[in-house]
């Protein structure tokens, strides 16, 4: 272990730490927030709202991030419309490209998250929420939807962290995040392990502050399902 | 449409699922030694089950599939040259795909091979100790078969993400169906056309592996009583 070396790559690894953090916090939040109405279109009873979200979530799934982000960032140009569009110096940069691909692929799984937590909510808080005279939309808006987001965030927990970890295909369409500070590392300094051996400590640090954060999420919002001492 | 590219899109899928299926192999039986070390008595190999699944899990496949193609390639080299040999070793990117996928995927399933043990009854292992089998008999005859039906599920999530994960072998160099069509793309200068029958491909993969999985995992629930 040549720590000399790893010593002077740190501040780019610092760097790439601040890309990988913004691409995770930038697609995750856009996924989110984006999969609640689909949730909601998933689990309606009207066969045109929820088939288009089924097969948008079956697609997504079924396919690999790398191909959804190299169809963003290499297809779109195939298209003369797309290239002479006025949002083209947008859908051309890497960092639009790759913000968008993750926060797709992230609102797909997030979206069965979602339905699969609003489906078990249980029967007793619907009636509750009728009894009280409260029309659909209120009891969805007071009730199912803050009943589910809660009871999905251990499920949630692990998207996160698989999309922490998805955020590395940055790094093939030349955004310079952990991985490609590792990359740039081995090319420069040919010292393979020293590179991607960091680039695993901060991904692992990484994982354990989002586990840490989820679990202190889980006891604020979810402390009321926890089993009894 | 492709261009006479189909061909070669075909064969890049081939060697997808080559990939997909030496992988799931070193990973299955990566996956029930860990899932035994982490059941074992022994404190040791509990602490290294435990290590190799929490650290494996929180490292992007990427980086751990690098790390294997370029470090491996210096530690081959490094020991040929110890034991005297002169020229360069080249690492087969086949080989190290296999063996990243492989070794990542083994942690994967240690834990869903873990979970489907521990939901065995105890007592059908105890009982086939009454009946004066041995432990290895237990083993074959009671707990592997039982076990099968409760990893299904879990087994199909895990299949599912490795065959996607298959996609980065093309980023070390392996000629795959992703690499083709890039290839293809550059050739052609129609990237979303070949893209998009990429991503048709591994959404054919999946959608078939869905079906089969579901049909062996009804087959294996055939004895189980559900409720209405």
């Amino acid at each position: 272990m040549n720590f000399d070396a790893i010593g002077e790559a740190l501040p780019s690894f610092v760097e790439g730490l601040q890309v990988t953090a913004i691409l995770l916090a930038a697609s995750l939040s856009l996924g989110l927030v984006a999969a609640i109405p689909l949730a909601l279109a998933r689990r309606s009873p009207r066969a045109w709202l929820s088939k288009p979200v089924w097969l948008f979530t079956y697609v997504i799934r079924g396919t690999p991030m790398l191909v959804q982000l190299f169809l963003l960032y290499y297809g779109l140009a195939q298209f003369e419309v797309v290239r002479d569009s006025a949002a083209w110096p947008w859908l051309s940069s890497a960092w639009f490209c790759a913000i968008a691909a993750f926060a797709i692929n992230t609102c797909a799984y997030t979206t069965e998250i979602l339905a699969g937590a609003l489906e078990t909510t249980p029967a007793g808080e619907i009636e509750a929420a009728r009894a009280l005279g409260m029309s659909p939309a209120l009891a969805m808006r007071r009730i199912l939807l803050p009943s589910a987001l809660r009871r999905a965030i251990p499920a949630y927990s692990n998207e996160a962290i698989m999309m922490l970890q998805g955020t590395s295909l940055a790094s093939i369409v030349t955004l310079l995040d952990l991985t490609g500070a590792a990359r740039e590392m081995n090319s420069v300094t040919y010292l393979p392990f020293e590179a991607f051996l960091t680039a695993a400590a901060f991904y692992l640090a990484l994982t354990f502050v989002l586990v840490s954060l989820f679990h202190l999420a889980e006891r604020r919002w979810l402390s009321h399902l926890a089993p009894r001492r | 449409m492709l261009h006479g590219y189909a061909a070669s899109l075909l064969e890049g899928t081939g060697l997808t699922l080559a990939v997909a299926a030496a992988s799931l192999a070193v990973a299955c039986v990566l996956g029930l030694a860990t899932a035994a070390a982490r059941l074992s008595k022994s404190r040791l190999a509990r602490a290294l089950g435990a290590t190799y699944t929490t650290v494996v899990r929180g490292v992007p496949d990427l980086v751990l599939m690098l790390l294997v193609f370029y470090g491996g390639q210096m530690a081959v080299n490094a020991l040929a040259a110890q034991l005297g040999y002169a020229g360069f070793l080249d690492i087969d990117p086949f080989v190290a795909g296999i063996a990243t996928i492989g070794f990542i995927f083994g942690a994967y399933l240690a834990e869903t091979f873990r979970g489907a043990i521990l939901a065995i009854p105890a007592g059908q292992r105890e009982a086939g100790l009454a009946f004066g089998m041995g432990r290895l008999q237990v083993l074959l005859r009671i707990t592997l078969p039982q076990m099968v039906r409760l990893a299904l599920p879990g087994f199909t999530n895990n299949w599912l993400v490795l065959v996607k994960s298959t996609a980065l072998v093309s980023i070390i160099g392996l000629n795959d169906m992703m690499q083709r069509a890039g290839q293809a793309a550059g050739a052609t200068r129609e990237p979303f056309t070949f893209y998009l029958a990429a991503a048709a491909i591994y959404l054919g993969i999946t959608t078939v592996s869905l079906l089969a999985l579901r049909t062996l995992e009804r087959r294996y629930s055939l004895g189980v009583r559900r409720a209405a």
